[in-house]
């Protein structure tokens, strides 16, 4: 697909000129550009999840229905935790179905059809950055297979062969004769066809509408309140609930004295789980007023001898330990037996919460033949599973009313609050509406692990590596979340080192896992958000010590298209060799993530009071094929921002085994005043492979803000949050 | 105890305690769930409503101290026919949202800081401290310039 120019949106006027023009061809008018007053435009409601029925009379198959009025409405098997799914699963669709796009609406596929159709909308876990990357294939042959059908329904009633039918703009046509039927008059028919064989789906030279930077379907009700979130769920008869979890995870609950709620209006009950307290009240406020009124005895155990310090020292020690080896090239042993000078360093990161913008929640309704769940979960299937579980119903019985996700980011696909309703519902008999608080959402997290990493290195004659040495301890995510490990070491622990694209003749990969009483999860990026840190900075290292351009010490190292692609265009858009007044600096940092390749410079000022201010990002990304590109550039700027706040202020500090950052005053995020510019160019380079988006843009975020520091000042970085870094009193290498 | 709100030009008599915060009085009481719930200590923004036109956050004042006033929400920032106020146009045509929950607070601070400020700087634009955890804060910038030169 080549070279894109980037799509940056200072220029709004022409990049206006450029949407209309591009729509022309699909036939139709971005609504939300063309008519921006246009308030009744809804391609996707506020409730977007469908109704659970089966095949009903306007489907064509399963993912699409056609109504006589011509709404073509496209069944979206992912989640949208603001990725962009939404948009781009319909424009996949709608690519083969050769329609008009001003008329494509979205629902939220069934997982319940899902689980009583032979599992006809497949993994619904929207996880890994593989939405589009698992599912372009079926949802163009979903796409194919509709419009073929839709041309065979024609062809029959004009008792004319399919190829001489064309499908255009949303209508059959018999050119010779000049007939013409519109899908909605042929969709009934459509749905009853029965193909000879699957019609080819089109190959990525033949896209007119993938690739297209076209307007997200959900934007509409995103702007006026009407976008329903699982917290804003109502039920008739629905109790509201409040629920604190042990501060020290791992503990139980002892005793809770409830003499407080006495006179308090509304209480309905006070529900006790294992580890938890949970009070229900007539409505959310209530509820969490109650629970600040008892009094709660917890037996905290083992994790209560936790703290920030014993953790690091676990895991520097573990470093000291044997490790589990995954990467050997050549091998390293005699070349630093016989090193003059050999470089060392050891990087070290916390915990950190996801802290997503709508806290968990679960609305959950136990009856006696059938259980509804509503809530924004990343797998609507598994989320189905893990209810039916929970509840001990068959799954045909399961109903997961999948809403838009106020922020996933990895963690709203462990549904541990859906669990905890539905013990609640049962207990009350009633609906019931959890609503986490903020201090409960993070107390209650899945955390990205704690990790520590240890490097040498020896530097040849020519001043490139001639041998590197890589090893981590980290947290065990399988392990945590009781999943099985092969080998003593998961793919996360060591992703963002082990498939470093640098040619070095001697390269050893090990690691070694330990867990803390903190549970840990997948965080955006996942392993990368720790390893590319460790391991961008450290290459840092090795460039400095050679004397070298950071840029260049790593561009001689790579011969990979999609990295000298990334590392490219990054050298050219940051205008890499323009000189930076004192006190600022500039750094680089490339890794392989999740099926892409991606880039980032950072440029940073760091002022005599240690005070970083990043002032400019530069992002370059290879996911191979472009299905949004407006979409794309909002992800990698997320990601942008989601990697900043990490580096510059993320950790879960432990004080007596409980998480001390338990809300935005303490566990502090980027705003709007720290925002820098992000910079995002596509740099696709085609082939069999597609990229995922979700969680790239975070992964090289750290080491090239902590290269620009180095830049800038002379001094590494090798801990975070920067937060706790006093920059001038590092020592200078 | 009865406290009358008016929120978006509709009257509403709550038998709520007083010290209800305006937040839940509006989300589970009068059942407008575009305000949202974040963080519950005024860090976060999501609550934003506009109390006789000034941002406020509403997770952190009693309701019945906006009895009397103008309450509006995102849900009552279009006009009455729908027209969209310029701050959601812009933030249409930028495309601005990504998962959506913070937007309706973005939105009001966003609406309010306009009204005082018809042509914002970037560092009065800095001066929006609502949480963005998807990191939308580059095309919500472009989107408040954009209104600007709209409402201009």
């Amino acid at each position: 697909m080549g070279h894109m120019e980037p799509v940056r949106g200072d220029d709004a006027l022409s990049r206006r000129k450029f949407i209309v023009a591009g729509m022309s061809a699909a036939g139709g008018l971005a609504l939300g550009v063309a008519f921006p007053g246009l308030a009744n435009a809804r391609p996707l409601t506020g409730a977007p999840w469908s109704n659970d029925a089966l095949a009903i009379a306007t489907e064509v198959n399963a993912w699409i229905v056609i109504d006589p009025d011509e709404t073509i409405t496209i069944r979206i098997p992912h989640s949208e935790m603001g990725q962009g799914a939404a948009t781009s699963n319909p424009m996949i669709v709608a690519e083969e179905l050769e329609c008009d796009w001003a008329k494509i609406k979205g629902e939220f596929a069934s997982p319940n059809r899902n689980v009583r159709e032979n599992n006809v909308y497949k993994d619904q876990n929207t996880v890994g950055s593989r939405g589009v990357a698992t599912s372009w294939q079926y949802l163009q042959q979903a796409g194919a297979s509709a419009r073929a059908r839709l041309v065979q329904a024609a062809a029959t009633r004009w008792n004319v062969s399919a190829s001489e039918c064309t499908a255009e703009n949303g209508a059959v046509l018999h050119k010779a004769t000049n007939r013409k039927f519109t899908y909605g008059q042929l969709a009934a028919d459509a749905a009853k066809v029965k193909l000879d064989k699957e019609p080819a789906i089109k190959s990525p030279d033949q896209f007119k509408l993938i690739g297209k930077p076209l307007p997200r379907l959900d934007t509409p009700v995103k702007v006026n309140g009407e976008a329903k979130f699982g917290i804003d769920t109502k039920q008739p008869n629905m109790a509201y609930a409040a629920i604190i979890s042990c501060p020290v995870v791992g503990g139980t609950l002892a005793s809770v004295d409830e003499s407080g709620l006495a006179g308090k209006r509304g209480i309905v009950k006070v529900v006790k789980l294992k580890d938890a307290v949970a009070v229900v009240a007539d409505n959310t406020w209530r509820a969490m007023q109650g629970l600040e009124a008892l009094k709660i005895n917890w037996n905290y155990g083992p994790g209560a001898n936790s703290d920030s310090d014993s953790m690091k020292t676990m895991y520097r020690e573990t470093l000291t330990e044997p490790m589990i080896q995954v990467r050997k090239d050549g091998d390293t042993d005699p070349v630093f037996a016989n090193a003059g000078k050999v470089i060392e360093a050891r990087y070290e990161v916390p915990h950190l919460a996801h802290a997503p913008m709508e806290p968990m929640n679960a609305t959950v309704h136990v009856q006696p033949d059938r259980l509804d769940v509503w809530i924004g979960t990343q797998n609507a299937l598994g989320t189905l599973q893990q209810a039916a579980k929970a509840s001990g119903m068959p799954q045909e019985q399961v109903y997961v009313h999948n809403a838009y996700l106020g922020g996933g980011f990895g963690r709203r696909s462990n549904n541990d609050e859906m669990v905890q309703a539905i013990a609640i519902s049962k207990e009350i008999g009633r609906p019931v509406k959890l609503t986490w608080s903020r201090e409960q959402d993070i107390r209650g997290d899945r955390y990205r692990p704690q990790a520590a990493a240890k490097f040498r290195a020896v530097l040849g004659p020519d001043g490139m590596p001639q041998a590197v040495e890589a090893k981590v301890a980290v947290g065990s995510i399988n392990r945590s979340q009781g999943r099985p490990v092969d080998n003593g070491i998961e793919g996360q622990a060591v992703d963002g080192i082990v498939n470093s694209p640098y040619k070095i003749p001697n390269f050893y990969v090990g690691g070694q896992m330990k867990n803390t009483h903190l549970p840990v999860s997948f965080w955006r990026s996942v392993g990368g958000s720790q390893n590319c840190f460790f391991y961008e900075s450290f290459i840092d290292e090795l460039a400095h010590a050679a004397g070298k351009d950071a840029y260049q010490f790593r561009r001689a190292m790579v011969d990979r298209v999609d990295f000298v692609g990334v590392l490219e265009k990054l050298h050219e858009a940051s205008n890499w060799e323009k000189k930076l007044p004192k006190g600022q600096g500039r750094g680089i940092a490339v890794a392989e993530n999740h099926g892409s390749v991606v880039g980032t410079v950072a440029e940073v000022t760091v002022d005599n009071r240690d005070q970083v201010r990043v002032n400019r990002l530069v992002v370059a990304v290879d996911c191979y094929h472009v299905v949004n590109p407006k979409i794309i550039e909002a992800q990698m700027q997320s990601g942008a921002m989601f990697g900043l706040s990490a580096v510059l202020y993320g950790e879960m500090s432990v004080k007596a085994g409980q998480v001390q950052e338990l809300n935005f005053d303490k566990y502090r995020v980027v705003r709007m005043a720290e925002a820098p510019q992000v910079e995002v160019y596509l740099v696709p380079s085609g082939g069999p492979k597609w990229g995922g988006i979700g969680e790239c843009g975070t992964a090289t975020i750290a080491p090239a803000v902590g290269n620009a520091i180095f830049s800038a000042t002379g001094k590494r970085v090798r801990e975070l949050p920067l937060k706790n870094v006093k920059i001038s009193q590092l020592a200078s290498l | 105890m009865a406290v009358t709100l008016k929120v978006n030009g509709q009257t509403h008599t709550l038998d709520i305690e007083p010290d209800m915060p305006l937040l839940w009085a509006i989300r589970d009481e009068i059942g407008l769930t575009g305000t949202k719930f974040g963080c519950g200590i005024a860090q976060c923004g999501a609550c934003t409503v506009h109390i006789d036109g000034v941002a406020m956050r509403s997770c952190s004042i009693p309701a019945s101290t906006a009895a009397g006033k103008n309450i509006t929400t995102i849900e009552g920032l279009a006009s009455a026919d729908g027209k969209l106020h310029p701050v959601q146009a812009a933030w249409v045509a930028e495309d601005v949202p990504q998962c959506g929950y913070c937007q309706s607070g973005q939105i009001m601070a966003a609406a309010a800081l306009l009204k005082e400020k018809p042509n914002p700087t970037d560092a009065d634009i800095d001066g929006i401290t609502n949480i963005c955890r998807c990191g939308t804060y580059v095309r919500i910038r472009r989107a408040i310039h954009r209104a600007a030169t709209t409402k201009a």
